[in-house]
């Protein structure tokens, strides 16, 4: 592997961007074909229905123009010719770390993931390219009936459930990212939890991208049958290169009555990976499906986490934040939709710009004419640190039903000379003093985070404000 | 040891903001263990000095110095001038929403007082017991920093900070204003704590006598319009409370020296 300092100095203060030296099994050529979709589709001994799923996923994406919103000056930059769309680096999953090969078993202890899992993790999945390399659950959850599997094994051990929940939630033809992903989706987690059963620790995703001009395409689908609960946990990064990667998700969340999904994500990729990702959950009665959304790497993030309130009584929560540094655009933000009487939502969006970052929240609110006393509300902050940077807010709201109380708050702000001085005069250097502005400004978003968690994302911020005050 | 030099040596000291001379040549001496104040109507130059010694960044510097214990602090940033042991009282403290007041404190104390004397028993014992002296309840610690705090909340953390981070110099801006007479007391307790039989100095800025009763500071500035017009004992605040600033405006036009 390389070794550390050469890469630290290689990619400044993002403390992920070192890169393993390329040892794939099986590597496909750059570019996107049908037979690229078949080819994929038969290494993994698919079943005919999902073979066929993805051919016409394929299709879609071909025929559907790009999106004409969000950054589409990025996003005509895409180059999919020069995305190597399957890279297996392991031949199997190991079910302990020992049986991780030894460079990308070194790249996920740098990255803290198997004392994560001692410490305070149910369960983990570690996604290195296209496919998990490690997964490990507690045996009690197990006992319980939990099914926690990449996607791939997934729809082998459990094609009954896969096919019965698979694209319900987004439809490949959702938009072309969606139908990207279902064309040449590889990985991910695959996630039941049986009637009643609580999750007390979170489970963890980690997804790693390694070699240059990588495309990560991970599927998750997860299932929380009546009155269960979980908490996924997903974390990512990248090596840093001139050449850009790009990762495009789909997570499809069913929460059934009276479950509770909670799915966080802190993600960190390098800033030369394009972040355009589809999360979407259904909502049945009286159950609750919360985002915890942190965005604070990638070149271009367009990310909206959902939540269709289809039963009544059901509850959405999204919290996200986002930091926008030099050359990025953190383009995130919300969508909700009550479709159901007595549903509830709270929207509350942070972003930070800083060194000509842009930060833009984009939400879309609904309440459907039938949906009687919903309540809604949605709060979006922005803070901006220099005078390049930007922020945009784009909300829409539609409300449809005149019982509805909602409500919505915007602010943008920026730092004060007075509060730097304030917090100078206390011993705290500049950056320390922009760090605890800006680490504050995320609180809410970081105290709903598990502590660990909270704890790196608070250094990391430091991190960033250290980097432009000389 | 530093009691041979003032804790506080401010020497013809002129400063400017956007081109506007605002302080015109003040000269102030704080020998160690003393309080002084600084009295003055509003617009008189009292808060520049306060915010130059602290080291603000819009003003300038147009002549004269400010010395801690001797040595010249004009060229330390602000946090550099905390570290060195100067401490400023805001008039207007700054809210930070999300930053806990737990954590700011120990994350102060760790800055200012180094890393061990912000951990472990003696740090938690220090704040029980600064929190007690200023009444102030436990529950204040998972707060955020100044955010909708009253105006007597923001002044007595001005002055729970001040104890915790125990500066060589404490400068206090108009921290009695916006404080009931309770909590005058207390804040007046807490300077005296800080300052009254060690080698450091207090600097207490106000337009009022009435902390000064409690204080009792062994000198007391009077300064209009950028300038130090009178220095005196005590019973200079009482003249000032009796007959107003234009009187002794006049005085002083009149030739009259108030020692």
């Amino acid at each position: 592997m390389s070794q550390p300092s050469e890469a630290r100095e290689a990619v400044g203060d993002y403390k992920a961007g070192w890169h393993d030296p390329e040892n794939s099994t099986i590597r496909f050529d750059f570019g996107l074909s049908e037979q690229v979709v078949r080819d994929i589709s038969e290494l993994k001994s698919e079943p005919e229905w999902m073979t066929e799923m993805r051919l016409k996923a394929y299709r879609h994406f071909v025929d559907r123009p790009m999106p004409n919103w969000g950054n589409t000056e990025i996003l005509e930059d895409i180059d999919f010719d020069n995305v190597c769309y399957f890279l297996r680096s392991s031949d199997q999953t190991g079910e302990s770390w020992e049986d991780v090969p030894e460079d990308i078993r070194n790249t996920f202890e740098r990255l803290g993931i198997p004392e994560a899992e001692q410490k305070w993790l149910s369960g983990v999945t570690a996604q290195y390219e296209s496919e998990t390399v490690y997964h490990s659950i507690r045996e009690d959850l197990e006992k319980q009936g939990v099914i926690f599997l990449d996607m791939d094994s997934g729809l082998r051990e459990y094609e009954d459930i896969v096919k019965r929940y698979f694209g319900t939630v987004i439809p490949f033809s959702d938009n072309k990212f969606s139908a990207l992903n279902t064309a040449v989706w590889s990985g991910g987690s695959f996630i039941y939890v049986p009637k009643g059963v609580s999750v007390e620790m979170p489970v963890q995703a980690y997804f790693r991208i390694n070699a240059k001009n990588m495309g990560q395409f991970e599927r998750t689908l997860i299932i929380a049958d009546e009155g269960s609960s979980i908490h996924y946990v997903e974390g990512c990064t990248a090596p840093t290169y001139s050449t850009d990667s790009l990762h495009s998700a789909v997570v499809e969340l069913i929460a059934l009555p009276g479950a509770h999904i909670r799915y966080t994500t802190v993600q960190n990729w390098s800033n030369n990976v394009y972040n355009l990702v589809t999360k979407r959950g259904v909502a049945h009665e009286d159950s609750k499906i919360e985002w915890v959304d942190g965005n604070i790497g990638s070149k271009l993030t367009m990310k909206y986490p959902a939540v269709i309130l289809k039963g009544e009584g059901s509850h959405a929560e999204v919290i996200s934040v986002a930091y926008a540094g030099a050359g990025q655009h953190q383009d995130a933000g919300a969508k909700v939709h009550h479709l159901a009487s007595n549903t509830t939502s709270n929207i509350l969006s942070k972003s930070i710009s800083k060194d000509g970052g842009r930060g833009s929240y984009r939400g879309m609110a609904k309440i459907m004419p039938k949906a009687e006393n919903c309540r809604m509300n949605i709060v979006c902050d922005a803070l901006i640190l220099d005078e390049g940077s930007r922020s945009d807010t784009y909300p829409t709201m539609e409300v449809g039903n005149a019982s509805a109380h909602c409500e919505h708050e915007a602010s943008v702000s920026k730092v004060g000379d007075e509060q730097l001085f304030y917090l100078m005069s206390r011993g705290h250097t500049e950056a320390e003093a922009l760090g605890m502005i800006v680490n504050g400004f995320f609180e809410p978003f970081t105290k709903e985070l598990p502590m660990e968690y909270a704890v790196e994302l608070n250094k990391l911020m430091a991190l960033e404000m250290e980097g432009s005050i000389g | 040891m530093s009691g041979e030099k003032p804790i506080l040596a401010i020497s013809n000291l002129h400063v400017g903001i956007e081109g506007t001379e605002i302080l015109k040549g003040i000269d102030i001496t704080i020998p160690s263990g003393e309080i002084h104040a600084i009295m003055g109507r509003n617009g008189s130059g009292k808060t520049t000095a306060a915010n130059v010694i602290m080291g603000h960044p819009s003003y300038d510097i147009e002549d004269g110095d400010v010395q801690l214990s001797g040595e010249s602090i004009l060229d330390l940033e602000p946090w550099e001038r905390s570290r060195s042991g100067v401490f400023l009282s805001f008039q207007y403290p700054q809210a930070v929403p999300g930053l806990q007041v737990g954590n700011f404190l120990r994350k102060s104390v760790s800055s200012v007082r180094g890393d061990d004397a912000a951990k472990g028993a003696a740090f938690r014992e220090d704040l029980k017991n600064a929190m007690s002296k200023l009444n102030i309840p436990s529950s204040f610690l998972s707060r955020y920093v100044n955010d909708g705090f009253s105006g007597g909340e923001k002044k007595r953390f001005e002055i729970l900070q001040m104890m915790l981070l125990k500066p060589r110099l404490a400068v206090l801006d108009e921290t009695d204003s916006g404080l009931d007479i309770d909590g005058i007391r207390t804040v007046a307790e807490g300077i005296n704590e800080v300052v009254r039989g060690t080698e450091n100095g207090a600097l207490i800025i106000t337009h009022y006598s009435r902390i000064l009763e409690h204080v009792q500071p062994d000198r007391i500035h009077v300064m209009i319009g950028g300038k130090i017009v009178a220095s005196g004992g005590p019973g200079l605040a009482s003249l000032l409370e009796e007959n107003g600033y234009d009187w002794l405006e006049e005085r002083v036009a009149e030739g009259d020296v108030f020692e």
